[in-house]
């Protein structure tokens, strides 16, 4: 792997996200509607999220779930007709001298921190690259367009940014056109890293790439965040990916969170029955076959969400009493992570358990716990009527 | 090369009875220049009612190519296909219908395969108008078949467009589309990769359903080799457009013989191990990326050649550039699939190095002498 020649790595300690450390971006309340002439579609309803110095949060949920609007809403990347309704966003890096609220800066201002501070990695390297440009142009204009540097130095740093990659430098002149699809989202990686950021937000950055490559661009991630040390905030349906590549997880559905812990415990200790379908979703390729579940059904209509928990309509441990749920993430007590919070508190210890729906721990773990009869054959909860109201995830 | 191939016999073949062979199908691409590029190569499999058989690869390896092949949508280059045990040779329109009424393909992209401008019903009156005969009750047969796939109430969705469909039901309209015709092969081209985790299960359960139900033939094409495990009888690993590894699935992901298949396996996201996992170990810097992989699966490192280019050059092992265990030999020619077992064989000339416990049964410690 390439060792970056001509740029020190930045003097921070990344070996782990010390805990107590100020968060480097922390999302309060936040809440997007898109106005629709049909109603609003609440696609984030008042989240809460922190992130660390040199963590790596992954935010997993399906399509429609709001993951994405969330965090194009926290870096003040959506218009019209997406509407941020309430919250803040506090951002404290390095190069700042104070905290600032993203939400509040001027035009100018959130030029300076887009890229600067918070870079993205959009989801599809096929279509977020200009095709008529090659490598090297598309790489000097975001050094041009971010960054004071001389001519020849910001070409120096174009090649050195491949170097960075993985990528030869004979690939400068190249268009998209001609790389693969892996080598196409490793140019996205290293525009996204071209001024250094603080918080690089990935968007389903391998969700076309097969396995393989896959597997070496996340790699290559990490060994970059350890070089440089930025934040991640890894957006992915794929469940099983952030199990490997995440410190914590958060788990959004219907535009809420319903879980936050750390992967370990996520995949061991899931206490909404959400994760634990998510988790029980995915064919494992090792140790021995399980009988897998899925969720039937699909999410709520968020122009009109019914009351109480959103998953309410899919969940298997449902009862009357979820329909007056207050959303708010609580901890959860038995957990060994301190930080471990969920959405459902019936999973909560000293909270009535729904008849015949004991909280499963080990969900995944005992096949014959996961192999409920209804949930693999199940008509698709007698499809409603209406469209599924998906806001543009 | 291959002439190994026919001896062996699928992990299918117990299911049921022979549907559809492919027998040493080929296809070359021109791509200008005088240059072709071999997309499939000398590749033989057959399909058996009742059962599936996996084909798996990564892009680039042909496997839809393969699949476009027994679709009738291109043209063999050499080699034959045969439907019920005859030679499939379409000549006419009214041959190619036929062939269609006993071949359905489903395609990946629920989002693309349906038109925008038609509704539901239209999607499923056609090909039960074009393929039913004179006298079908289309109303009926309609109506079963979305209870088949289980978009219920039919006469709701019969009504409405693709883009009032979630991503999973228009993919039940297009297993509904398929199965209009009455098909005995049904040739799905990573049918759930572009729906979500939660619904994959629901739509791969529907389509082992649908097979059992209609006692399909089917080839089922993925670059998930996990979901291979679960849904497969048999599994085909593609690479450079020849089948590298074949045998039983569960086989085939607990033990992969082919140093190709181990690399697979061993990218495929493994919550269980995190442990050994590269992402992981990378993170608390004890561990490197690149070769650092546990067991014996290789990893080409990030600068390698990172995609299987179905090549112009015919000599040789296709993996070879990326393989750890290459050497001259691998270099100057191509093994061909080798017998490991009567339902399971590799192309690997090394097998007594890639996996030593598979090899040492067979003749030679699976160390091939060559002249």
């Amino acid at each position: 792997m390439s060792a970056h020649p001509d740029q020190a790595p930045l003097p921070v300690d990344t070996s782990s996200p010390a805990p107590g450390q100020d968060p480097v971006l922390q999302i309060r309340d936040l809440s997007v509607v898109y106005r629709t002439p049909g109603g609003d579609v609440r696609a984030v309803d008042r989240v809460n999220l922190d992130l660390a110095p040199g963590e790596v949060i992954g935010l997993a949920g399906e399509s429609g779930s709001g993951k994405s609007t969330l965090v194009y809403g926290a870096c003040r990347l959506l218009r019209a007709p997406a509407l941020i309704t309430s919250g803040s966003v506090r951002y404290s890096g390095r190069r700042v001298t104070k905290p600032v609220d993203v939400l509040r800066l001027s035009r100018d201002e959130l030029q300076h921190l887009r890229w600067r501070e918070i870079a993205i990695v959009f989801q599809s390297a096929m279509n977020a690259l200009n095709p008529v440009l090659n490598v090297r142009d598309q790489l000097l204009d975001v050094i041009h367009a971010h960054l004071r540097m001389p001519r020849d130095q910001a070409r120096e740093r174009a090649a050195s940014l491949l170097d960075l990659v993985g990528i030869p430098r004979a690939r400068l002149r190249s268009y998209p056109h001609e790389l693969s699809g892996g080598m196409r989202q490793r140019v996205m990686i290293a525009m996204a890293l071209a001024t250094e950021p603080e918080v690089v937000i990935m968007d389903e950055p391998t969700t076309a790439l097969d396995v393989v490559v896959q597997r070496d661009i996340l790699a290559q991630i990490v060994e970059l965040k350890e070089q440089l040390g930025f934040s991640i905030l890894f957006i992915t349906h794929d469940l099983s990916l952030l199990l490997e590549l995440a410190d914590r997880i958060a788990v959004m559905y219907a535009g809420q969170l319903l879980e936050i812990a750390t992967a370990e415990e996520i995949h061991h200790e899931a206490s909404h029955p959400y994760t634990k379908g998510l988790l029980n979703s995915f064919p494992s390729l090792r140790g021995p076959r399980r009988e897998l579940a899925g969720i039937p059904g699909s999410p709520p209509d968020l122009r009109s969400p019914p009351p109480g928990c959103p998953f309410l309509p899919r969940c298997r441990y449902g009862t009357a009493a979820c329909e007056q749920v207050d959303m708010q993430l609580m901890p959860v007590a038995t957990s060994k992570d301190p930080e471990h919070v969920t959405a459902c508190p019936f999973v909560l210890p000293g909270t009535p358990v729904p008849p015949d729906a004991k909280p499963q721990p080990e969900a995944a773990a005992e096949p014959e716990a996961a192999a409920e009869p209804e949930a693999t054959g199940e008509p698709e909860a007698t499809a409603e009527p209406e469209a599924t109201g998906e806001p543009g995830a | 090369m291959s002439e190994q191939a026919p001896t062996l016999t699928s992990a299918a073949a117990a299911r049921g009875p022979l549907a559809m062979e492919a027998v040493s199908i080929s296809k070359d691409f021109k791509i200008g220049h005088g240059q072709t590029v071999r997309a499939v190569r000398d590749v033989s499999f057959r399909l058996y009612r009742g059962a599936v058989v996996a084909l798996v690869g990564e892009s680039g390896s042909g496997k839809s190519t393969a699949a476009r092949l027994l679709a009738g949508q291109e043209r063999l280059t050499s080699g034959q296909i045969k439907l019920n045990g005859t030679p499939v040779a379409v000549r006419r329109r009214s041959d190619f219908r036929r062939y269609k009424s006993q071949v359905q393909y489903v395609f990946q992209d629920p989002f693309a395969s349906l038109n925008p401008v038609h509704t539901v019903r239209y999607h499923l009156e056609r090909p039960v108008k074009l393929h039913g005969g004179k006298g079908a009750d289309v109303d009926a047969e309609v109506t079963a078949l979305m209870e088949q796939v289980r978009l219920t109430p039919a006469k709701q969705f019969l009504a409405k467009y693709p883009h009032e469909l979630s991503g999973g039901q228009r993919q039940r309209v297009s297993f509904a589309r398929a199965l209009a015709a009455r098909p005995s092969v049904l040739l799905a081209d990573e049918p759930v990769s572009m729906l979500d985790v939660s619904i994959r299960l629901e739509m791969l359960s529907l389509l082992d359903d649908l097979r059992q139900r209609f006692s399909l033939a089917m080839l089922y094409i993925t670059h998930d080799i996990a979901s291979a495990r679960y849904f497969a009888d048999e599994v085909l690993v593609m690479y450079a457009g020849e089948i590298v590894e074949r045998g039983p699935a569960e086989e085939i992901t607990q033990q992969p013989a082919h140093p190709y298949t181990q690399l697979l396996v061993a990218s495929a996201p493994d919550p269980d191990n995190l442990g050994n996992s590269v992402l992981r170990g990378g993170r608390k810097g004890s561990a490197r990326t690149g070769s650092a992989q546990p067991g014996n699966g290789p990893r080409p490192g990030a600068g390698a050649v990172a995609h299987s280019q179905p090549s112009v050059s015919t000599a040789g092992c296709p993996f070879q550039p990326r393989c750890p265990f290459a050497d001259d030999l691998c270099q100057r020619e191509d093994p061909g699939l080798l017998p490991i077992t009567a339902t399971r064989g590799a192309a690997c000339w090394h097998l007594d190095v890639a996996a030593p416990e598979l090899a040492s049964g067979l003749p030679g410690g699976g160390r091939t002498t060559t002249t």
